[in-house]
């Protein structure tokens, strides 16, 4: 459709951060990256698909942010100095933060969907998306729902042992 | 026009793909599944139900490890639990590793590169001791580095094959070490378990809020499912060091920690655990942490955990040994 093409049109690049491993600092990593892009003068956007455990509204303190509808779809939570980047992550759309999302598979594919097409994110530089441990429903939606867009590339994280 | 949409998911659990509810419950509009849900059969198969039954009748006990948040522990604490029941060798145990996509146990229990072999009772679990049995999908790996990129689906299939198929034999503790996250295999195995009785949960944290609070959403899951919860370890709580004897904070618990948590949400802290480095080290050369280091305040932590652990089983079963 017109707005599936729209959305991601303006997006320049769009970058992984995996890993497999869970704790090792994919969420830090991309919040980080995120905040130094933008200090470089970048438009930048986080997608966290962590849809059991999304970390990154809290790095970025915008936690209690809600998120709203447009024409074109959802608008992104906007964070940081000038409100300059752009978040979409499932702990908006909580009624509770400590709501567990106790989804199966086909049902965080149709949300992963969403949010790659749905989200107007307008122009971005970067589009940073963020990841839960594993190689399963998320990963494989995440990049399924991508391949038709700029994919850069992915960024892994590990630690040492 | 901008308009304000708080999306309401907290209510929107899948009630299962088998279950009685599957496709027509509230939760199932919108997901692309519910069309085949709701024209499936109508509840769990009772035929694999009394099979599961009939496999884990001979365990008397079952303990979920559990945390939401990666990498805070929950694969070593499984493996030092299990180490820590075997070591009375009139106890069998049986270690279940669920972490389909990252299996770390059996590295952490220096089983590398063995395999499952199969006998007419069934697959035979890999033995560390005589009396400590383990189960995971690497020993079904052709390679330690292959991916195993499934879905749910063959996720849950190769879960209910692993209780199914495996011939565990007479157990007193089968651990069962899960994934993070709240999803398919975690539905999965207390819906699968239901067939035997879960003792309970033990939740592993650090103390840092960004792990907490993904600990709290485990918690309320637990609640969902009516499983029970043992109480919560807090890991990598504080470090020793063995040179200046200074202790450090290098995950600061910024909300109070797992101790807080706790608290408020009136669950047990069974302990916390501080970080030593050759933790991590006895893990990644498959060895007993706490056979290596007996001195280290980790191992001594560890130990009063497990005993507790065994003390909440022990009187379970008694209680229940009373009403029947």
């Amino acid at each position: 459709t017109l707005a599936e093409r729209t959305n991601l049109a303006g997006v320049q690049h769009i970058l992984l951060v995996l890993s497999g491993k869970g704790g090792v600092g994919k969420s830090t990593l991309s919040t980080e990256l995120a905040l130094a892009l933008q200090k470089a003068g970048k438009r930048v956007g986080i997608l966290d698909v962590d849809l059991c455990g999304p970390s990154i509204p809290r790095m970025l303190r915008v936690q209690d942010s809600a998120v709203h509808q447009c024409d074109s779809g959802w608008v992104p939570v906007f964070v940081g100095q000038d409100k300059a980047i752009a978040l979409m992550s499932i702990g908006f759309l909580l009624e509770r933060p400590d709501d567990a999302v106790v989804w199966r598979g086909p049902k965080k594919n149709a949300l992963i969907k969403q949010f790659v097409t749905d989200v107007a994110w307008g122009d971005l530089d970067f589009l940073i998306v963020d990841t839960p441990p594993g190689t399963s429903d998320e990963h494989i939606s995440t990049v399924e729902a991508l391949r038709p867009y700029r994919l850069l590339g992915a960024i892994l994280v590990t630690t040492p042992q | 026009a901008a308009v304000a949409a708080q999306l309401s998911l907290s209510l929107a659990e899948c009630p299962g793909t088998g279950s009685a509810q599957a496709g027509r419950a509230a939760a199932c509009q919108g997901c692309p599944n519910q069309g085949m849900c709701a024209a499936g059969a109508a509840g769990p198969d009772p035929a694999e139900a009394a099979e599961l039954r009939a496999r884990l009748r001979a365990v008397r006990h079952t303990v979920l490890v559990l945390s939401g948040k990666g990498g805070v522990g929950k694969s070593t604490f499984s493996a030092l639990l299990a180490h820590g029941l075997a070591a009375d060798e009139t106890k069998q145990v049986a270690l279940l590793d669920i972490d389909i996509c990252g299996p770390s146990i059996p590295k952490m229990m220096g089983l590398e590169g063995e395999q499952v072999h199969q006998s007419g009772s069934g697959w035979s679990p890999v033995y560390v001791e005589e009396n400590l049995g383990v189960m995971s999908v690497g020993f079904l790996l052709s390679s330690p580095d292959d991916a195993v990129i499934w879905r749910g689906p063959k996720k849950n299939g190769l879960i209910k094959q692993f209780l199914r198929d495996v011939d565990w034999g007479e157990v007193d503790y089968l651990i069962v070490d899960t994934p993070p996250g709240t999803s398919d295999e975690h539905l999965s195995i207390v819906q699968y378990l239901s067939a035997t009785h879960i003792d309970g949960a033990v939740i592993v944290t650090t103390p840092q809020e960004v792990s907490l609070q993904d600990v709290r959403k485990e918690i309320n899951f637990c609640r969902k499912v009516k499983l029970p919860i043992i109480g919560v370890v807090e890991n990598m709580s504080g470090f020793v060091c063995p040179k200046c004897k200074n202790e450090s904070q290098i995950f600061p618990p910024t909300t109070g920690g797992a101790e807080k948590m706790c608290q408020n949400l009136n669950v047990s802290l069974l302990g916390k655990v501080p970080l030593d480095p050759q933790i991590g080290k006895s893990c990644d050369r498959g060895q007993s942490f706490l056979a290596e280091a007996p001195e280290s305040p980790a191992t001594l932590s560890y130990r009063n955990i497990i005993q507790r652990i065994q003390e909440y089983c022990e009187q379970h079963h008694s209680q229940e040994e009373k009403i029947m």
